[in-house]
């Protein structure tokens, strides 16, 4: 099974540069702006986007991604409107790997089978679901792998030596580093510790280690970028939104540009950096 | 659906958490290598007759236990059918049931090395438990509780911080139990290293809902043993409230395997099953939060719903997973009483008794006001009072008056 990540990678590789991974919330602030940044985040310099699907009690998030699932909810975003919002941004743009973020009961409630024909449809490439450990692979990661999506596992730095081949077990597309033991949102880590815990991580697999979690300026994304196969910038991109917003939280003529001209920036910073060989 | 009744009701969960198919481990993978060191932790102390001689010892001497086993008389009369015994868990030290979890979990967490302990509240009867023995152990205790809770229990904020803890108000969501679950996991992930996160009920990721009911169920095991002395059996049935479930499961689990005995939880139906309430049996169905699978109050798209009860303690849209398990077996029936019932039940048991008991097991004795009546006079029943009713008083107070003007 190759997806669209898979072969994004291989051309990154080709090129020899690191990949620049957005997050952003479905929904956020509304769906139909929510579906224009999506597009600009692809046009702007994002290699992978990934998508946060809303929910109530996102227990590892900090408070600029929560506010985004409430910002999102509260105009009535759904998992299904989620999927709507790929199929939307997919006639448009088949090339870039994206990938839905986000936590398990909504799709439980979806259902698991229900929820991966009509993801795969759609076309999502992958899945990161902040509460599937890999002692709950049966629940949807190995469904997932069956259904041709990728299942990227987050690893931590309390995943030591010994934990590592689990965690990496039926991972596929790409490892998600957390730099810091953490809520994202949080103080950024020191690239140097991040280039260790990247390679540690890369004597046990081949797959592309992207690093996230506390990325917000273009040095910040060029120093990881550096280490890693990929920086992943997420709260800050949600901020600048959040900004663009009037006083009631609606968009504003401003809203799309401001994630626009951020990726952009951000973009720029991955693309300078030269790799570490490997 | 055809569940299959297993030899015991007793032997779960399995080894990777699960109760039938509730439970489990739906958490970050920060938080994985801790649980699992936190299952070994408690695994090794269940056996070590060391950990248990201490424990036994503060459980005595410390907590005050046990705790009597008193028959009603008055309230028995009143009611006119069952012989109605009240489990006193609200004499134990700090006022309620939580202190023999908590106790149990300090005791683990100075096992593991830990120094700093964080919890979540939402009465804030787990909060003060906490705080008490963090302040007899000497160690750093932060508490969260929702900024609605800290407003409606301002007596429990007030104990917390004379015992040294840091209460943080929780913003975020609505505000009470469920935010403050939240916010107490977030602090886990980011300061995972020092810290023990001590789960204030039967619910969260396996080990805890196995570990907050075996240290619970020394409320059914001297209820056993003080009815064979009192009454030289068995009682009939058993009566606890459920907003997570341990004070329910602690007097639960040491008669489920004694088929004779009718047991009945009670949840918080808030103003009502169709409107507000906490009832998330009743008025539920599974899915997955705070680390593990069980009924929830959520919407059609699995965005977890706002509780409501008049007690803060009931406040929760989830419930232990062993419950759920054990209503979906049919071993426990689900009943639940609405904060009305839960008003009258408060003022009778006060006044007949000379107990006034906190809000979360008065919805016990409003079922109790229900069941009791149509049992015969030989029928013994047990209900648990889990606290007392003190940090109550300001709020029912406030209720009552502006019903009586």
């Amino acid at each position: 099974m190759i997806t669209r990540i898979d072969t994004r990678f291989a051309e990154l590789k080709k090129q020899g540069r690191a990949a620049f991974v957005t997050y952003v919330m479905a929904g956020d602030p509304d769906p139909a702006t929510s579906l224009e940044i999506v597009k600009a985040l692809s046009k702007s310099g994002s290699d992978v986007i990934e998508l946060g699907i809303p929910f109530t009690d996102p227990m590892a998030d900090g408070p600029s991604i929560q506010a985004a699932g409430l910002r999102a909810l509260k105009v009535g975003m759904t998992l299904k409107k989620t999927l709507d919002l790929v199929r939307d941004f997919r006639k448009d743009d088949n090339l870039t790997p994206l990938v839905l973020m986000g936590y398990y009961n909504p799709i439980y409630i979806y259902g698991v089978d229900k929820f991966l024909a009509d993801a795969k449809t759609s076309g999502v490439d992958g899945l990161i679901i902040v509460d599937l450990p890999p002692e709950e692979d049966d629940e949807l990661c190995i469904p997932a792998l069956r259904a041709g999506l990728n299942f990227i596992r987050l690893a931590t730095p309390t995943t030591d030596d010994k934990r590592l081949p689990a965690v990496l077990a039926n991972t596929s597309g790409f490892v998600y580093y957390v730099s810091i033991a953490g809520i994202t949102g949080a103080a950024a880590a020191d690239a140097n510790v991040v280039g260790e815990a990247v390679a540690r991580i890369k004597r046990h697999t081949k797959l592309p280690i992207c690093v996230g979690f506390g990325i917000r300026t273009p040095e910040a994304a060029r120093a990881i970028a550096e280490k890693a196969d990929g920086s992943v910038v997420g709260t800050a991109l949600v901020d600048a939104l959040k900004n663009s917003l009037d006083a009631e939280g609606r968009a504003t003529a401003k809203t799309v540009n401001a994630v626009a001209e951020l990726t952009a920036a951000l973009a720029q910073g991955v693309k300078g950096a030269q790799q570490a060989a490997e | 659906m055809n569940i299959a009744k297993p030899n015991s009701y007793r032997s779960g969960p399995d080894d990777r958490g699960h109760f039938g198919n509730f439970g489990g481990r739906f958490v970050a993978e920060t938080l994985m290598p801790l649980i699992l060191d936190l299952e070994k932790a408690y695994t090794a102390a269940k056996a070590d007759p060391a950990f248990q001689g201490a424990m036994n010892g503060y459980l005595k001497n410390y907590v005050g236990r046990p705790s009597p086993l008193y028959f009603a008389e008055r309230l028995t009369e009143h009611l006119g059918g069952a012989k109605i015994y009240l489990k006193r868990e609200e004499l134990n030290h700090t006022g309620s049931h939580k202190v023999n979890n908590v106790l149990g979990q300090i005791m683990l967490a100075r096992r593991m090395g830990k120094k700093r302990i964080i919890a979540e509240t939402g009465a804030g009867q787990h909060g003060v438990a906490t705080a008490t023995l963090c302040a007899r152990f000497g160690l750093e205790c932060v508490v969260y509780m929702g900024a609605v809770d800290v407003e409606r229990q301002q007596p429990n904020v007030i104990r917390m911080e004379m015992l040294g803890a840091k209460v943080v108000p929780v913003q975020s969501g609505t505000r009470t139990l469920k935010d403050a679950m939240n916010e107490a996991l977030r602090d886990w992930v980011t300061n995972v290293h020092n810290t023990f996160y001590c789960i204030g009920t039967v619910a969260g990721p396996h080990p805890y809902p196995t570990l907050v009911r075996d240290f619970q169920s020394i409320i059914g095991n001297e209820t056993k043993t003080q009815m064979q002395e009192i009454e030289g059996r068995l009682p009939d049935s058993l009566v606890a409230c459920i907003g997570g479930g341990s004070n329910a499961m602690g007097l639960f689990h040491p008669f489920l395997d004694d088929p004779s005995v009718e047991i009945f939880g009670v949840e918080a139906a808030g103003h009502g099953l169709t409107q507000l309430h906490a009832a998330s049996i009743a008025g539920g169905r599974p899915g997955v939060l705070h680390g593990n699978r069980t009924y929830l109050l959520m919407d059609a798209d699995g965005q977890i719903q706002d509780a409501h009860s008049i007690s803060a303690g009931l406040d929760y849209p989830g419930i232990g997973p062993e419950h759920s398990w054990l209503h979906e077996v049919g071993r426990v029936n689900y009943l639940s009483a609405t904060d009305d019932e839960a008003l009258a039940a408060f003022q009778l048991l006060s006044k007949l008794e000379g107990i006034i008991p906190a809000l979360e097991p008065a919805h016990a004795i409003a079922k109790v006001m229900e069941l009791a009546p149509k049992r015969p006079r030989d029928h013994l029943m047990v209900v648990n009072l889990s606290g007392r009713g003190d940090k109550d008083v300001p709020q029912v107070g406030d209720i009552l008056r502006g019903k009586s003007k």
